[in-house]
């Protein structure tokens, strides 16, 4: 059976799209859900793809968290389900206070399209399963704001529970730590600010981004296996 | 009675303002040294409904926990009238 | 009279054009109808300079379903997919304000490509200003690549490639020119405003004053030192709901809502309904009072011509009207019922029950005045063409190398298109830094190569030559990925056509596109002119920038431009004229001359190298393909090496090195193949009578000319810092 993973379009999302189109590469079974819905149908994962949320006014991420379907993808992670936030995804969970830290202007006050590496500097989470700790992924960031920062208590405790999940090899931006990716406590809810679904063929560049996608994926198949 | 808020919302001291270093970076150049402690943030201006000026305030500051300012890198002076 | 006597000549009307308003209306116009009529007849929306001599290019073809003189033209790449193509300019803006000019510019042409029903998927954008080293040229390239940058990632419609020049003559004058690339996914819309009875509907932005006298006005007049003021005129552009207009739209066109329907760009409301009602043959009677105003007090001629961003008009039939508004809602985009199509041919403009305009749809569409005005071919030519070429042998031909790969004009211009979303939709196979930007049709196995080249100095030295060499070019980019050209879009930028040496170069460039796009199959589906690109007297070079777009059978089977393997056999496939250095980048570069001839284009060649690249691209003999420019073939193989972090050993072969290495003449690739394919790739070349020279091999860190080599680490760094270096060089 395939995983039912939710895609939630804000208007001025752009991403979701892609993320559809790489959720469906990888065989799972990806739907769109606006962002004025109250409720989400039953999904194994919910996705906060790429874009500009409203318009990213005010603060980018600072409007689409007070839509309507955040409360029902709140509930969703608060059960244990997994939420994953990519670019301005992230910007929104980090907003919604579902995940540490916020995302200021990359430090060269540029927008950045490139290709990246990232390093899997913990693997033991649902996001990670499929690498072996320290592995290379060549991902794509697409962003003028993902430079992360938390207060230095925080990181302190992020980084002893291992919630620093993917570096870069190579700080692009100015993030604390060169952090890239990280989750909560619980493990279950993720942000990064690479866009894995660019990253899901060899004809565009590369495939690593199925390492990330998959390894979710993975994980849902075997808790239905577990609970079966 | 409406009321007419300004807020001014500023990085943290402490966070690194690269906006800011580029404005202080420039003004030599234009000629005008001894400049330091350049931070550029954000002015926000509202007419506010509220039973008296104290009202006014209380409402703009929980706006801006909950909205106008990010608690996690900025912080926030409210101006009333 | 209920305006001043000189009105007329504010809003850019000749005392003729004005005599001839009120011929043809058989009294004065009203206050709200001189101003449209200022807008519809300025030079941008009617092009009545143009006309005369854009009418010999060639348009048709069996795959080009829609050609010149709608929102933008549609061209069928394979069967049942079609796309639509068009490059739009918006230079004066840009120079006053480059941040929201070219920000708008990008919105204008998406919009030009979604009323069409196509969904915008690509960008393209051709700039150039004047030299580098001058700080407000830093100024306007910051503002620009961040306003187009801001936009179009905002947006989310890739820039998949472009180009930035660097020439003394932009410096005042800088041309901001952005292709767009749609897909039709569901319906073929036209303008036409069809069905009495029918609603007009206004989607998107509130109208305000923006850009009151702008497009229009601003590129029907030079620019004086009194051009500071123009500055209120500029539009500002809100991305935000540009995306969320894309979105409804595109549902609207989907669900078959929509009878007709155009974009407001120049000319604001006064165009849509004009030229939607004069295609029809049907006429408008709409209600101002309906337009949804950002500024209360607005009169009715300002909300005519305003250029608000952002808004599109729909002719809907009665019965769609509720479902529209609801989409439209949902979008959370404003939509409002100006009024309804009628079968008067006029456009008909109310105030309750007063008449503020009441004008024959065809007097402001179509009956514009046409020019012919006089052509002259300079004197100064004559001069130009005896003038020192500038090709004298270097004093160190490794320094004059590095100078050229590390110069603003050839140099990596990462630094400009790493702030463009070049990814998103998953279609960029090859995106910028190539030769063309080859993208994937979204569910379809046929993929597009699009190029935009505008060699202005060539056609400064050559205009009908130039131009011929643009086509050329263009095509021979989209054929080094594999492409098979298929039509242009073009926009044409020069001077002030009054001038008759002007007006010679641009019926010169006129002529050279037609003659090429006729040798090449490749007819005009539309595009964009832009006259009095000058200042204080001074024009730019005739700048024909030619948007090429091609078709490939499959994605998988399109070439790059980067070495893939160390010893791999690399070849000059054409032939080098050692003479060909005339307006080309070592003589500008290295000696600082411009003078002489242009290169010499034998068209027969050049499709013969055509053909080789494509059939190479289909059978993937190939391990790359790079076209030869912009510093010949020495900066095409160091670029080729580059990309593929690798270098090379090869030897060009006799003659003066620096010709040899330098020389710009056309028809030209640098293909590199592994050993085994040799046979394959020389019997492709007989087939095609292209000649085909080994000229070395791909080697791993040295870029060797046999006398003398470079290490590939010191060219990178030469190439990938050139521009960015020059860029960094400056105050903010």
């Amino acid at each position: 059976m395939k995983a039912k993973v939710a895609i939630v379009v804000f208007p001025g999302s752009n991403c979701e799209q892609d993320c559809h189109r790489a959720f469906s590469l990888l065989g799972a079974e990806p739907v769109m859900v606006w962002h004025a819905d109250t409720e989400l149908p039953n999904v194994d994962l919910v996705v906060l793809p790429g874009g500009f949320a409203h318009g990213d006014y005010l603060r980018t991420g600072a409007l689409a968290r007070f839509s309507p379907i955040m409360s029902a993808v709140q509930d969703h992670a608060e059960a244990g389900g997994l939420v994953v936030g990519i670019c301005n995804g992230f910007q929104i969970l980090c907003e919604a206070g579902m995940l540490p830290g916020a995302l200021r202007k990359n430090s060269g006050l540029k927008f950045l399209c490139k290709w990246v590496t990232l390093r899997v500097d913990n693997a033991d989470t649902a996001f990670t399963s499929l690498a072996a700790e320290g592995r290379l992924l060549k991902i794509p960031i697409n962003h003028f704001e993902g430079n992360w920062y938390a207060e230095p208590d925080e990181l302190d405790r992020l980084r002893g529970n291992g919630q620093i999940v993917l570096r870069y090899a190579e700080n692009p931006n100015g993030s604390l730590d060169d952090a890239a990716g990280i989750c909560n406590e619980a493990g279950n809810v993720f942000g990064l600010m690479p866009h894995p679904e660019r990253a899901c063929e060899e004809l565009l560049g590369s495939r690593d981004g199925r390492v990330l996608l998959g390894s979710l994926l993975d994980r849902i198949e075997s808790s239905r296996k577990a609970s079966a | 009675m409406s009321y007419l808020a300004r807020v001014d919302v500023m990085l943290k001291p402490g966070i690194s303002d690269p906006q800011g270093q580029t404005i202080e970076k420039a003004l030599p150049v234009l000629g005008y040294d001894g400049v330091t402690g350049v931070r550029v943030g954000k002015r926000i201006q509202l007419e506010v409904e509220a039973a008296s000026e104290d009202d006014a305030r209380t409402k703009v500051q929980e706006m801006c926990e909950k909205l106008l300012a990010n608690p996690v890198i900025e912080s926030y002076e409210v101006m009333i009238g | 009279m209920s305006f001043a006597p000189e009105l007329h000549r504010e809003l850019g009307l000749t005392d003729d054009e004005l005599e001839a308003i009120e011929k043809r209306l058989g009294r004065e116009p009203s206050h709200t109808e001189l101003a449209m009529f200022s807008v519809m007849w300025s030079e941008h929306c009617s092009y009545k300079s143009s006309r005369v001599h854009l009418r010999d290019l060639p348009t048709e073809a069996p795959h080009v379903l829609v050609g010149p003189g709608e929102g933008a033209g549609i061209v069928e790449v394979a069967p049942g997919v079609s796309v639509a193509w068009k490059i739009e300019s918006h230079n004066h803006p840009s120079f006053v304000e480059p941040f929201n000019g070219a920000a708008t510019g990008v919105g204008g042409i998406v919009r030009d490509i979604l009323s069409m029903g196509a969904r915008p998927i690509a960008l393209m954008d051709p700039l150039r200003f004047g030299p580098l080293d001058d700080d407000r040229t830093k100024y306007l390239v910051e503002g620009v690549v961040h306003g187009i940058s801001n936009y179009g990632n905002s947006i989310g419609v890739p820039t998949v490639g472009g180009e930035v020049v660097f020439e003394d003559c932009y410096a005042e004058n800088p041309l901001v020119n952005v292709a767009c690339l749609g897909v039709i996914e569901d319906r073929l819309m036209h303008g036409r405003a069809v069905g009495e009875g029918n609603a007009v509907i206004l989607i998107g932005s509130s109208t305000g004053r923006d850009g009151i006298g702008g497009a229009s006005v601003l590129a029907s007049a030079e620019f004086d030192d009194a051009s500071g003021d123009k500055r209120p005129s500029v539009q500002v552009g809100d991305p935000f709901t540009e995306k969320l207009l894309i979105e409804a739209c595109l549902e609207l066109v989907r669900n078959g809502l929509l009878a007709g329907f155009q974009d407001l760009g120049a000319g604001g409301i006064s165009c849509p309904t004009s030229e939607m009602a004069s295609k029809a043959g049907t006429g408008m009677r709409l209600d101002i009072e309906q337009v949804h105003l950002r500024e209360a007090d607005m009169e009715p001629f300002e909300i005519m011509i305003s250029e608000s961003q952002e808004r599109m008009l729909a002719v809907v039939d009665p019965a769609n009207v509720d479902q529209v508004l609801s989409v439209c809602t949902k979008w959370e985009l404003d939509a409002r019922v100006l009024g309804e199509v009628t079968k008067s041919g006029r456009v008909e403009v109310h105030r309750a029950d007063e008449v503020l305009a009441d004008v024959p749809a065809d007097a402001l569409a179509e009956e514009g005045p046409v020019y012919s005005r006089p052509i002259e071919e300079p004197q100064w030519l004559r001069d130009l063409h005896a003038a020192e070429v500038g090709d004298a042998a270097p004093p160190d031909l490794q320094e004059a190398f590095l100078t050229l790969l590390g110069s603003p004009a050839i140099a990596s211009k990462r630094w400009v298109w790493e702030q463009y979303d070049h990814m998103i939709f998953l279609g960029t196979v090859q995106g910028p830094g190539g030769d063309a930007a080859v993208i994937r049709l979204p569910g379809h196995e046929v993929a597009v190569a699009v190029s935009v080249d505008g060699p202005g100095r060539y056609c400064y030295l050559d205009p009908y030559e130039g131009a011929r060499l643009a086509v050329a070019e263009a095509a021979r980019n989209v054929a080094a990925t594999g492409g098979t050209p298929l039509a242009i879009t073009n926009c044409l930028n020069f001077g002030n056509p009054e001038k008759p040496e002007v007006m010679w170069q641009f019926a010169e460039v006129v002529r050279g596109i037609g003659d090429a796009c006729r040798d090449l199959e490749t007819p005009v589906t539309g595009g964009n002119v832009s006259f009095y690109n000058e200042t204080n007297g001074r024009a730019i070079y005739p700048t024909p920038v030619i948007g090429m777009l091609g078709s490939i059978e499959a994605p998988e089977r399109s070439t790059g431009m980067a070495f893939v393997a160390q010893g791999h056999l690399i070849a000059l496939a054409g032939t080098t004229d050692p003479s060909d250095l005339g307006g080309g980048e070592y003589a500008k570069t290295i000696n600082g001359r411009i003078g002489g001839r242009a290169p010499r284009l034998d068209m027969g060649a050049e499709r013969n190298l055509h053909r080789f690249l494509i059939a190479s691209a289909r059978t993937g003999v190939l391990a790359s393909a790079h076209d030869c420019s912009e510093g010949g073939a020495a900066i095409a193989l160091a670029e080729s090496a580059l990309a593929g972090d690798l270098g090379f050993r090869v030897d060009l072969g006799e003659g003066e090195a620096h010709r040899v290495m330098f020389s710009e003449s056309p028809s030209r690739a640098i293909v590199s193949f592994s050993e085994d394919r040799l046979e394959a790739v020389r019997s492709l070349a007989d087939e095609t009578q292209v000649t085909l020279t080994v000229i070395g091999s791909v080697v791993s860190d040295s870029l060797d000319f046999a006398t003398f080599a470079v290490a590939r680490d010191v060219a990178r760094d030469v190439f990938e810092g050139g521009f960015s270096r020059a860029m960094s060089a400056s105050v903010t």
